[in-house]
Formats: C-alpha cells, sequence, structure tokens
C-alpha cells in the first residue's frame, strides 16, 4: 500500500499478485482467516406502528431482512450472492461494509468485527491490536479504505457538477493519501487508466454527462480502485448497461480480482452473469442462502428447486436450445410474514407435506456445496 | 398481404441549428398475425423512433420523411389525424418503455383503465366499463377485484401486467412492447414473457418486442429485426439471426451476450461507441467498429440484400463466410 497517512498499518502488505488464471486461491492468507468472514447474519428493520395497533397493544411488526446468512471469503476470491429482489443481498453487502449494524450475528473484515470496527459501540467496546489506539473515526476510514463499493445505476451514482477527475481524486483527499498534487494526478490516472479509461487525461477535465453508460461505470469502479481497496462489493454493477457494454464491465471485475488479488462480492439478480466470471455462487430466497456452492456444479447440477427455478427462466439466446421453463408464480413473500417451514415451499414446485414444518439447514452435498432443502 | 408492412421508414429530427439528424433511414420489415417479431438494437439506435413513427406519435422535432407504414395495405401515413385516431390503440396499441412507474399514483388501476374505455367510447356505462376493466385484469393474470387498489400496493410486475391491460383495452390487433422486462427480475421477466406469449396465441395478436436483449428475443420471437445507428443490419429468422448471423454487428452482439449453457467461453464486447447522430459516417455506420470492414466500406453505405429466402443483411460481406 502506497499509503502516506499517519495512521498505523494494520496488516502486513500483501505479496506480489497471483501470476495467472485461476491462481486466487493461492493468495497468501493473513493469519489463516478468511479476509470476510459472515457469520449467523441477521438484519430486522421493526416497521412503524399505527396509533391503532399502539391502542391495540398488537405486536411491533419486524422486517427480517437477513436471517441467518453465514459465509466466507478468502483473499483474491469472488463470490456471486443471486437473488430476487427482496431476498435480501443488498441488506447483505450494507452490512459487510459496516454500513448497517447486524441484529444478530456479525460480519469479521480480515479477523475484526465490523459493525464493532466501524459503528464504535459493539456489545464490548474493547477493542484488541493495532485498532486500539484508533479513534472511532480512524476506525471507519481503515475500514472504508480497505472495503469499496460499486453501486448498480452509474447515472445516479455520480456528482454532475464534479469533473471526473474531482470524483476519483475525493477519496484521496478524505483519506489523506497523498501529499501533493502530483501525487493525487498519479494516482487518479493509474485508476483511471486500471478501469479502461485510456488515456486519463482525455476524460478527467470531463463530466458525467459526456460520458456513455459503460464509461461511468468505469468511473465508478476507479473511484473506489483508487484508494487500492481488498475487497469490493459490487451491487449489480451492469443491470443498467447495455448488453454489448456489460462484456467490458464484466472482463474488467475480472481482471481486478485475476491481476491484483481483489476480492470481490458481487450482488445480481443475473445467474448468466455471474456464471460467467465467479467460482462460487450463494443463491439466496427471503434472506436466507438456500444454496451455497461452486458456479460451475450449480449451474449445471442444481439442487434447490428455487435455483433449478431460476435457472430454468435464463434466457437461452438460441431459439433452438429453447426448454421448459419452471416459471414459479407469484413473487417472494413479504418478508414481515416469513412462511413457517421451508421459507419456499408455499412457490415450491415439489413441495411434500414435511416442507411445511421443518425448516431445513444448510447441508453438505458435495465438497464445498451446500443446499437447504429436504428433498435433497 | 401482410399485417402491418413497413417500407424504406426515414425518420429526421430537426434541431436549432437547422441541419436535421438522420435518426432513421430505410427500415424495412412486415408482420403477419399471430406472429412475433423482436427489434434488438443498443440505447440510441431508433428502435423506440420506429415503433413512435408508426404510432404517428414522434416528439415534435420529430419528422417522417420517408417510406410507407402500411396496415393491412392502407398507408398510415397518409391518414388524416382523425383516421388515425381509429387506428391508433384500436389497431394497434403500444406498451410505453417505463410505462409501469407512470401510472397515477393517486388514482386505482380500474378507474385508469376505466377512462380509458370511456374515452374511447367503449363502454355504455361505468358499470360496464368497469366490467370490461375486471376481465382485462383477470386477462393479464390480475383478480379482477385487486383493481380497486391503487399502483403503489403493486408490484413491479403486477403494474406492467396492469399496463399491458390497458393497452389491450381496445382489442388491438398488434401490440407493441418497448423494453418491457427491463428493471424487472428474471422470474418476473419470465412471467411477463410467459404473459405475452399466451395472449399472442390465444387474442392472435401480433406482437413486437422491443429490447436490447438478445436472450428475450431467442426465447419469443419469431422474426428478428437488428438495427444499427438508424439503420437495418440484418433481418431474418430468430433461427437464422441466432445460428447463421451474416452481419458483423450481429456477430459480435451474439458474442457479448452470457450463455448460462456455455460458462467459460469468453465475453467479447464491440470496442468503440455507437455513432452519434450528427457525425454519421459516410459509408456503413457500423464501418468504424467492424473487424472485418473493407476499403468499399467507408465510400458508400451498404444496400440491403436478400441472401437467403427473407434473410436481409446490409453488409458487403454478407454472402462471404463468416
Amino acid at each position: 500500500m502506497t499509503s502516506s497517512s499517519s495512521l498505523p498499518a494494520l496488516n502486513p502488505v500483501p505479496g506480489p499478485p497471483p501470476g495467472g488464471p485461476g491462481m486466487g486461491c493461492g493468495w497468501p492468507q493473513a493469519e489463516g482467516v478468511p479476509l470476510l468472514q459472515v457469520e449467523d447474519l441477521h438484519k430486522e428493520f421493526p416497521l412503524p406502528r399505527g396509533v391503532t395497533a399502539i391502542v391495540r397493544r398488537q405486536p411491533r411488526r419486524i422486517v427480517h431482512a437477513v436471517d441467518g446468512v453465514s459465509f466466507a471469503l478468502d483473499r483474491g476470491d469472488i463470490l456471486a450472492l443471486v437473488g430476487e429482489s427482496g431476498s435480501g443481498k443488498t441488506t447483505v453487502g450494507m452490512n459487510v461494509l459496516g454500513l448497517q449494524r447486524p441484529s444478530r450475528g456479525r460480519v469479521c473484515f480480515d479477523g475484526y468485527d465490523v459493525a464493532e470496527w466501524a459503528q464504535g459501540h459493539g456489545p464490548s467496546l474493547e477493542v484488541e491490536g493495532p485498532l486500539a489506539a484508533l479513534s472511532r473515526r480512524q476506525r471507519v476510514m481503515r475500514l472504508r479504505q480497505r472495503a469499496q463499493m460499486v453501486f448498480q445505476d452509474p447515472y445516479e451514482a455520480l456528482n454532475p457538477r464534479q469533473t471526473v477527475f474531482d470524483i476519483v481524486a475525493e477519496p484521496l483527499t478524505i483519506h489523506r493519501l497523498t501529499r501533493s498534487r502530483d501525487e493525487t494526478e498519479a494516482r487518479v490516472q493509474a485508476a483511471l487508466e486500471t478501469c479502461g479509461l485510456v488515456p486519463a487525461g482525455h476524460f478527467w477535465k470531463r463530466y458525467p454527462a459526456e460520458l456513455s453508460g459503460g464509461q461511468r461505470q468505469r468511473v465508478v469502479i476507479a473511484g473506489a480502485l483508487v484508494l487500492e481497496p481488498d475487497l469490493l462489493v459490487a451491487d449489480e454493477p451492469v443491470s443498467m448497461l447495455d448488453v454489448s457494454i456489460r462484456a467490458d464491465i464484466l472482463n474488467l471485475l475480472h481482471e481486478l480480482r485475476r491481476q491484483r488479488g481483489i476480492t470481490i462480492l458481487y450482488t445480481t439478480h443475473d445467474l448468466a452473469t455471474a456464471g460467467f466470471f465467479t467460482r462460487r455462487m450463494a443463491v439466496m430466497y427471503l434472506g436466507r442462502i438456500v444454496e451455497l456452492g461452486p458456479t460451475a456444479a450449480l449451474l449445471s447440477r442444481p439442487r434447490h428447486p428455487y435455483t433449478q427455478a431460476l435457472i430454468s427462466v435464463i434466457p437461452v439466446p438460441n431459439p433452438r436450445r429453447r426448454h421448459t421453463r419452471t416459471i414459479l408464480q407469484g413473487e417472494i413473500p413479504n418478508p414481515v410474514d416469513i412462511p413457517p417451514g421451508c421459507r419456499f415451499h408455499p412457490r415450491c414446485p415439489q413441495a411434500i407435506a414435511e416442507c411445511r414444518e421443518i425448516d431445513p439447514p444448510l447441508r453438505p452435498v458435495a465438497p464445498g456445496h451446500q443446499v437447504a432443502c429436504l428433498l435433497c | 398481404m401482410a399485417l402491418l408492412e413497413v417500407r424504406d421508414l426515414a425518420v429526421d429530427y430537426l434541431t436549432d441549428r437547422g441541419t436535421p439528424l438522420h435518426a432513421v433511414e430505410g427500415v424495412s420489415f412486415h408482420l403477419e398475425e399471430g406472429r412475433s417479431l423482436g427489434l434488438v438494437g443498443e440505447s440510441g439506435c431508433g428502435k423506440t423512433t420506429v415503433m413512435m413513427a408508426l404510432l404517428r406519435l414522434l416528439p415534435q422535432e420529430g419528422r417522417i420523411v420517408g417510406g410507407q407504414v402500411l396496415f393491412e395495405g392502407r398507408d398510415l401515413l397518409r391518414l388524416s389525424e382523425a383516421e388515425m385516431r381509429r387506428v391508433r390503440w384500436h389497431q394497434i396499441a403500444m406498451v410505453f418503455q417505463g410505462a409501469m412507474n407512470a401510472l397515477n399514483p393517486v388514482r386505482t388501476i380500474e378507474s385508469q383503465i376505466v377512462e380509458a374505455l370511456t374515452w374511447h367510447g367503449l363502454a355504455r356505462s361505468v358499470q360496464a366499463a368497469r366490467q370490461r376493466a375486471g376481465e382485462l385484469l383477470e386477462l393479464v393474470g390480475i383478480p379482477a377485484h385487486r383493481g380497486r387498489q391503487y399502483p403503489h400496493q403493486y408490484s413491479g410486475g403486477m403494474r406492467q401486467r396492469a399496463v399491458i391491460a390497458m393497452a389491450l383495452a381496445c382489442n388491438p390487433r398488434i401490440l407493441i412492447a418497448d423494453e418491457p422486462t427491463t428493471a424487472l427480475d428474471v422470474m418476473i421477466q419470465a412471467q411477463i414473457l410467459e404473459l405475452l406469449e399466451g395472449l399472442q396465441r390465444d387474442l392472435r395478436l401480433a406482437l413486437v418486442l422491443v429490447t436490447h436483449d438478445l436472450g428475450i428475443v431467442a426465447e419469443s420471437c419469431d422474426e428478428v429485426l437488428v438495427m444499427y445507428g438508424g439503420v437495418v443490419a440484418e433481418y431474418a429468422s430468430s433461427d437464422a439471426i441466432f445460428n447463421t448471423p451474416r452481419h458483423p454487428y450481429t456477430q459480435r452482439l451474439l458474442q457479448a451476450f452470457p450463455d448460462v449453457e456455455e460458462p467459460g467461453t469468453a465475453l467479447a464486447s464491440i470496442p468503440g461507441n455507437p455513432p452519434r447522430l450528427d457525425a454519421l459516417p459516410p459509408g456503413c455506420r457500423f464501418e468504424p467498429r467492424c473487424h472485418r470492414r473493407l476499403q468499399v466500406c467507408a465510400a458508400a453505405p451498404p444496400p440491403a440484400i436478400e441472401i437467403a429466402s427473407g434473410h436481409w443483411v446490409s453488409c458487403y460481406q454478407a454472402e462471404a463466410e463468416p
């Protein structure tokens, strides 16, 4: 890290990036812990009660946005978090970045509890290690520098009155990472050129309105990359872009992981793009992971009926390979009233009587492949 | 005779500087009863302009400068506005892009459909109009009693269904759906496509799907028109477009589309940007981005040639093997 701030470095500078494709696994582990570990994460949002509800002393209704999610992400790995809107995937991303505080469970980033780290008021205020010397604000800054987000809509995420240079340089200023204008320019240039905006000088005096959708998304990614983070949470980064441009952005994320060992949490509702560049995939339904496994295995032989249905409705770009689609009727139920038993049973085409009563836990079905279904 | 035949349609947009922009040039296609056509291309390639032109709903700056739009042999471009009003919605209806977000938030879904029915004189009484609105909602898979709810009580998929129900209010024979599934989840997208296919089959509707998503087209269209920079690049049956594409643009577009059944194949993007309307290349509009360009490509635009029955390609190398 080329950090010139006065804050102490939290962990040793990572070793050289892996040499070629498929080397992500060989990335050195800091003290053997995964970069990101999510343990039994719950996030609930209480709904406001109306006057009648208060008078009648009705219980407060609660949205269970995330309801017991666990997964680990190694350094240099990439995980796709797949689900429809309302499945809780964005809430997981928010908790991973410490933008929300989990109701239960915890998120560990590099061995530190993010909620304690970022918000400074956890179950215990005792923070050990090098973090102890830092104020809350400094801790938040350290986290922000190492974990960054790429937002969904590049038409909304950029300030229309800032030039590309200002947008990408702003994180450097906030984190006081550069000492001179020359240094800032060099880092902005490097970030823009990494993201394919070459030559950088051609772009940095421009405003977002002068750029195409794909170029804007590259600016958003450059703004995240300029801090040289370890983790990128990419929330539907291509869903607003034309198909011909999507490939570019996906290839860029793929290269960032391969060449720089950046860890990526990629949330999407599109299994086809997720299948293209991730190695592991977690399918979420109503706040839970229902299937987690290697991407190839999950796509070629999905076990959970929900995953099977999701895969069957992906449009295949060839009319000769049209196949039967399993179209689930209705939509994801309201996360206030989660069905008893398996939460998927009301829409499940294969449900049996037991599904109404037993809430299946995630069980291993093959090495590294877990499914939460009574029938698997 | 085709239900709808568009011949050499050309649309200009007037600008403040006086030089018109040639947004659409030489677009031709035809549509039979009960068939579906997919209109594919990147943002800004003129897909929506073509559809607006054939309904004569272009914005004020838009001018239809050439061509014919023959509906059952009658040229819609020669009709008076009063005559056109009897075609619009009654024969050709359109679900606009983002219409699901343009529903009136303070009125019930039913009253918004009733308004359309009474305005077009299709119901004798409010009672009859309500009855018909209920039928229309049932037709698109919404229980009739939910018509008394407001748009905010509907999910995205249901709002899209409600908008489709409105478009069907006047029993049209052609339904144009502009990006009907953009911004919807995959499962909801599949539900909407299933609905459109069902309507096409049951009501013998001719369907035009305007989209940038080739996957949707492959799933549900019989014919495909690929547009690039305001002109037709390739026009053929769905099978030919996806299995024997001849225009370099179509080929590149297919390579950029992830195929879940063949993961691991590299995605190739198309370098460069679509042409700006105020700086169109003199020759083929795809020439600056084409990987197979020749000298002649930069000199004059290639004519559309029919290389096989019903397979039209605008490329000098259409007959060369890819």
